[in-house]
């Protein structure tokens, strides 16, 4: 099992030099170019392609593409992701504020489906075709139709107009101020929640009502057993498998896929920077951006193993 | 010996795409204190219904039991409350299902798949309860029991497995034991290895079993008493050995014609009866077999024949019962 895990470990390298090679070539394929557009963009007629070489010598632009591509997976290599191009600060101070804000929110709305999903679809499936499978599916296909920056925006709107109050701002990190923290990240994390728990809750419910089918839970009713202890200990364990893996899936979207919805409560999480860095085509950023989601997507999949394995006595890695 | 079970005119149906499933008709049959009754037919001819239907554990929808009673020492449990039924479950009639590989859960051990039965119906303390786990483990010879409870069913082999079922049914020390064709899905070796085993168990534990299967080779061997149902029906009934002799129905004598025997020249043919049985969703009027059968005349096609004593200690649903050729090969 050791083993295992360190092999996953290290096979995530070769898949992240993967993405960083594809990202670093589509990067240089998409027309604009951050250096004239940083010094022209307004109205700079009077900076020369002199200043403009200078400057992409200065951001090593100039170098082969290869060499570029070197010295980059080299800085990583050496824990540096580089400077903006943009901003010219460096990449880990852009990201830190913001990715702790976007773990956060993606966090807390993994735990809003789950305590929703998990309780909403077992009760649908053990009720199924009767008014509370009814009342779950009008909840669920209504969270998979509402987009959460919609839902986002009736929140804000609603704390407007009935309190006269709006979500904080300014992020304060939760160790700092847990109330302002969780007063500004709530409402987005409930907004996302809902429509992620509606794809969950789906999910369980077929997942519990295809284990119901089960030959073993038809041994635990001859058993005698307990209702709650034939859907706690025989048919959830079971039904949670294929649950795990549509919550991993949309908990490693959430990070860095938030654009609207974080423009909506005005976060300064990853999908806002994301969308900033294409547009003034910084290089180094949306790299550095496009490798951490990536690097999230890949850490969240070999959780989703592991609790398989944990689940499943029948898996086995080696 | 003590009567332990009688079913009376059972009746249970299914509703599926408009339809009305008559999968158990009328259905009369009884258990004394330790036998083991045999329950022989085709496929699809009801024989888990019935075993369901006793247990209470027939899933509406789609499935009803529309009448009938099951008198278990004495007290009706199709009257029972779901409660009290529970109860009876696990505790007092054990069940065995015919597939040992998807009848355990895969993600639990088979400690805790044997131990939790103990713990529904005697709220027994883990210790004492993994001793008694410990003990019908034995029982069903399982080797190395301490290792084995902590396993998982995959570790475990098909008897395996079968073994462990037989374990967790004899667990709470039940009176009867329902088998639903226990052995279909091993090999045939091993068939005979779980067989023995239920049989023996029944005999020192004194358990009554209900045997339910479709090789008459198994009844001859392990049964008392046996019950031939066809369409829903229990068309014919006796002593194992007199059902042999002088089978009383069309159908048991062609069911005995069709099996190989190992006491007959290999020259003589098998027999298989020709036909179908009928559509449970739209049952013909008149006896259930008659389009198969020989001997069919008018009166199969007007009036379904009842149940009648049918000679020494024998009951058939036939009209011609008397008529038949007894000689079974
Ligand atoms: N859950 C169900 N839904 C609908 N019909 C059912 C259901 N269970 C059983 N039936 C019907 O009831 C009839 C009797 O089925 P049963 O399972 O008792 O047969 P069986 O004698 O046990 O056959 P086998 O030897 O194949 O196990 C069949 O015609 C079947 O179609
Ligand atoms: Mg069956």
């Amino acid at each position: 099992m050791y083993g295992y895990i360190i092999r996953r470990i290290l096979l995530m390298i070769p898949t992240l030099v993967g993405v960083a090679l594809i990202i670093f070539v589509l990067m240089r394929m998409i027309p604009g170019d951050i250096v004239v557009l940083r010094l022209r963009g307004e109205g700079g007629a009077q900076v020369t392609d002199e200043m403009i070489a200078t400057e992409r010598r200065r951001l090593g632009l100039d170098k082969p593409m290869w060499r570029q591509f070197n010295d980059w997976m080299l800085g990583i290599a050496k824990g540096d992701l580089g400077t903006s191009m943009w901003t010219g600060r460096p990449v880990i101070e852009e990201l830190d504020n913001r990715f702790q804000l976007s773990l956060q929110v993606a966090l807390m709305a993994t735990l809003v489906a789950v305590l929703l999903a998990i309780p909403l679809g077992t009760m649908a499936a053990l009720r199924q075709d009767r008014w509370p499978d009814y009342v779950v599916r009008v909840f669920s296909i209504a969270g998979i139709a509402t987009p959460a920056f919609w839902l986002g925006i009736l929140m804000i709107l609603a704390f407007l107009i009935v309190f006269k109050w709006m979500p904080p701002i300014k992020y304060t990190p939760i160790w700092v101020d847990p109330v302002a923290n969780l007063s500004q990240l709530i409402w987005p994390a409930l907004a996302t929640g809902y429509r992620y728990s509606a794809v969950a809750t789906r999910m369980t419910r077929s997942a519990v009502l295809e284990v119901f089918r089960e030959d073993y839970i038809r041994t635990a009713r001859a058993k005698g057993l307990m209702e709650h202890i034939i859907i706690n200990r025989h048919a959830l364990k079971n039904a949670m498998l294929p649950v795990i893996t549509v919550i991993g899936f949309e908990f490693a979207f959430l990070i860095g896929g938030l654009v609207v919805t974080e423009q909506v409560f005005n976060l300064n999480g990853l999908g806002k920077l994301f969308v900033s860095a294409v547009g003034t085509t910084d290089y180094v950023l949306v790299q550095a951006l496009v490798l951490v989601s990536a690097f999230t997507f890949i850490i969240t999949n070999f959780v989703v193993d592991l609790l398989y394995a944990w689940l499943d006595p029948r898996i086995h890695y080696r | 010996m003590g009567r332990l079970l009688e079913v009376r005119n059972l009746k249970t149906r299914f509703y599926t795409q408009g339809r009305e499933i008559h999968a158990v008709d009328d259905v009369s049959l009884h258990v004394d204190e330790g036998e083991t009754l045999a329950v022989v037919g085709e496929s699809g001819c009801g024989k888990s219904v019935t075993a369901l239907s006793i247990m209470g554990l027939i899933p509406w929808p789609p499935g009803k039991i529309l009448g009938g009673e099951v008198i278990f020492q004495g007290r009706d449990l199709l009257a029972l409350a779901p409660q009290e039924m529970r109860q009876v479950r696990g505790r007092e009639i054990g069940m065995v299902f015919q597939e040992p590989m998807t009848s355990l859960n895969p993600v639990l051990t088979i400690e805790r798949q044997l131990t939790e039965t103990l713990e529904a119906h005697q709220a027994m303390a883990p210790a004492a309860a993994r001793e008694r786990a410990l003990e019908v483990m034995g029982q069903v010879g399982i080797p190395d029991a301490p290792t084995r409870l902590l396993q998982y069913p995959h570790q475990y082999s098909g008897g395996m497995r079968q073994r462990v079922m037989i374990a967790m049914a004899l667990i709470c020390g039940p009176k009867l034991i329902l088998a639903d064709e226990p052995t279909t899905a091993l090999d045939v070796t091993i068939q005979a290895q779980i067989l023995a085993l239920m049989k023996d168990l029944s005999r020192r534990l004194g358990v009554a079993m209900i045997l339910i299967t479709h090789n008459l080779g198994v009844v001859a061997r392990y049964a008392d008493r046996v019950n031939v149902m066809y369409a829903g029906r229990v068309i014919e009934r006796g002593s194992a050995r007199a059902l042999y002799a002088t089978p009383r129905h069309p159908y048991t004598l062609g069911l005995l014609r069709s099996v190989p025997r190992l006491d007959r020249s290999r020259k003589q043919r098998l027999d298989p009866i020709e036909g179908q049985p009928p559509d449970l969703g739209a049952l013909p009027q008149g006896c259930r077999f008659r389009a198969r059968c020989p001997y069919a005349e008018k009166t199969c096609a007007e009036t379904d024949p009842p149940l009648v004593p049918a000679g020494e200690g024998q009951w058939s649903a036939c009209w011609k019962w008397e008529h038949l050729s007894t000689k079974s090969a």
